[in-house]
């Protein structure tokens, strides 16, 4: 197994040097790498101007993110509670957001909500509402699990010393549930950070949005998305790094 | 009323079809050590979860320090009962000082201080103050169990309950565990113990109660318990345990 992965790396360096060399070669040619070259004053602004959307992109994901997974939890929690019209809330919450496309909901948010509420949304929130909303099914249904996986007699203990329901959740469940899913949550943030992409359709000022309306002004299509994808792909491999640097960390002072 | 801490009525309990205890009746006063015996399936854990409320009666009353077990009552009647479990179920991923101090903390409203001073000293009781900073992983099972026990002290019950302790331990470890019991008795607590450890019923039982098919078929001071058990269920249950 280890020989096979070492393999697999050896090839996938040799595949990436090929690449690189590749775009390099496309440089000193006939392509557009002009328009995104650092050495040169005009590159340097597009690529400023590019790199800037990384903070909206950013903002964007985590407040998102933040706000996804409170809501998930107490999706989750309802969906878990003795109370059977909480569990309907549940049921009926997560079949019918996990139904809608993420595109939809964010030009439904954007456009249709205000005239439902009559309360104009900025491009921001309407962001941050159509993927928080969009990602906390998922959310609730991983949170349900996490917790489902926590066994009964850790909740009978807890009762037998008087806890309380949320001292119950705080201290004894949410933390042994969270150690479970931490992958699932990290995979979760991953998907948030690509969809984001999505909110650049209503103007939002973000990565995707930048790379659109660079390509429209200086017609480097090819050029400019592959500095687009790389942005994305050095985003997410930092956020991958982390994530597992925290599940290490955690299974550290697990020792179960 | 004086001295009765615990008064069963009556009680039923069924899980689907199955009838787990079926009309128990059981007063306990202070201070009394009550060893509860039977084949397995007989209701004795059951009979004394529903006394914590981790099951909830379907018929008859419950009443613990005079007061009824409903939805409504049962946290404030929780308070004065400790409960030791089979599987331990200690809380694995804090250590054994936490384990003893969330009680007390966020129950009991304790400061920390006062909270770790209290864990440190039933840890001394339990004779494992050594392992306070460990996780319950890194520990025996009959290490674990006492640290369980010493949770349970921390709230400053009346009443200890303990399902099965050492039926989940080694034999090596389950003197340990016993001794720690057998003091706590001699300190004067309330005690309702399931248990097949018949030597420790005989060191401590005040009364023996023997359950058959949800039923108590048969309640004795230890001595005639043990010398004359009067039903045939009793004396074929004793033999088998005792037998060799």
């Amino acid at each position: 197994m280890a020989v096979r992965q070492d393999d697999i790396a050896r090839r996938a360096r040799w595949v990436g040097t090929v690449l690189v060399l590749a775009l390099l070669g496309g440089c000193s040619a006939n392509w557009g790498w002009y328009v995104v070259d650092p050495t040169k004053a005009s590159g340097q602004t597009n690529l400023l101007f590019l790199i800037g959307g990384l903070k909206y992109t950013i903002l964007l994901s985590v407040v998102s993110i933040l706000i996804s997974v409170l809501i998930g939890l107490l999706i989750a929690l309802a969906g878990l509670s003795a109370n059977r019209f909480l569990r309907g809330v549940n049921r009926v919450y997560v079949e019918f957001v996990r139904a809608i496309p993420l595109l939809v909901l964010i030009l439904w948010v954007y456009y249709g909500l205000p005239e439902l509420v009559g309360l104009n949304l900025g491009v921001f929130w309407a962001g941050v509402i159509a993927l928080a909303v969009g990602d906390s099914a998922f959310q609730a249904e991983i949170f349900r699990a996490g917790i489902q996986s926590v066994g009964r007699g850790q909740l009978e203990a807890a009762r037998s010393i008087s806890l309380s329901y949320w001292d119950t959740m705080r201290y004894i469940v949410l933390p042994q549930a969270i150690r479970r899913i931490l992958p699932a949550l990290g995979n979760q943030f991953v998907y948030v950070l690509k969809m984001s992409s999505l909110v650049s359709v209503i103007g939002m000022q973000e990565l995707t949005r930048r790379a659109n309306e660079l390509v429209v002004t200086e017609y480097r299509a090819l050029e400019i998305y592959s500095v687009l994808v790389l942005e994305y792909l050095v985003l997410i491999l930092i956020v991958s790094a982390g994530v597992r640097r925290l599940e290490r960390r955690m299974r550290a002072d697990e020792r179960e | 009323m004086s001295g009765t801490v615990i008064e069963v009525r009556d009680v039923v309990k069924t899980f689907g079809e199955f009838r787990a205890l079926n009309a128990v009746s059981m007063g306990v006063a202070a201070g009394e050590k009550i060893v509860v015996c039977g084949p397995s399936g007989s209701g004795k854990s059951t009979l004394i979860r529903c006394i914590n409320r981790l099951e909830t009666h379907d018929a008859g009353r419950i009443e613990v320090e005079g007061i009824e077990l409903t939805d409504k009552t049962a946290d404030q009647a929780r308070r004065e009962v400790g409960m030791v479990f089979q599987q331990f179920n200690l809380f694995p991923h804090l250590t054994v000082l936490r384990n003893l101090t969330l009680g007390p903390m966020r129950v009991r409203g304790l400061s920390q201080a006062d909270a770790e001073a209290r864990a440190m000293e039933y840890l001394g009781r339990v004779r494992i103050p050594e392992q306070a900073e460990k996780f319950p992983s890194q520990l025996s099972g009959g290490q674990q169990q006492r640290v369980a026990i010493a949770r349970a002290l921390c709230m400053e019950p009346r009443i200890m309950l303990f399902d099965e302790p050492t039926s989940a331990l080694d034999p090596e470890m389950i003197a340990e565990v016993l001794d720690v019991m057998v003091e706590l008795a001699q300190s004067g607590m309330t005690m309702i113990v399931v248990t097949h450890e018949m030597g420790f019923a005989k060191r401590v039982a005040d009364r023996m109660v023997f359950m058959d098919k949800g039923e108590i078929v048969e309640t004795a001071p230890p001595e005639e318990f043990f010398s004359a058990p009067e039903t045939e269920r009793c004396q074929k249950f004793l033999q088998q345990i005792l037998g060799h």
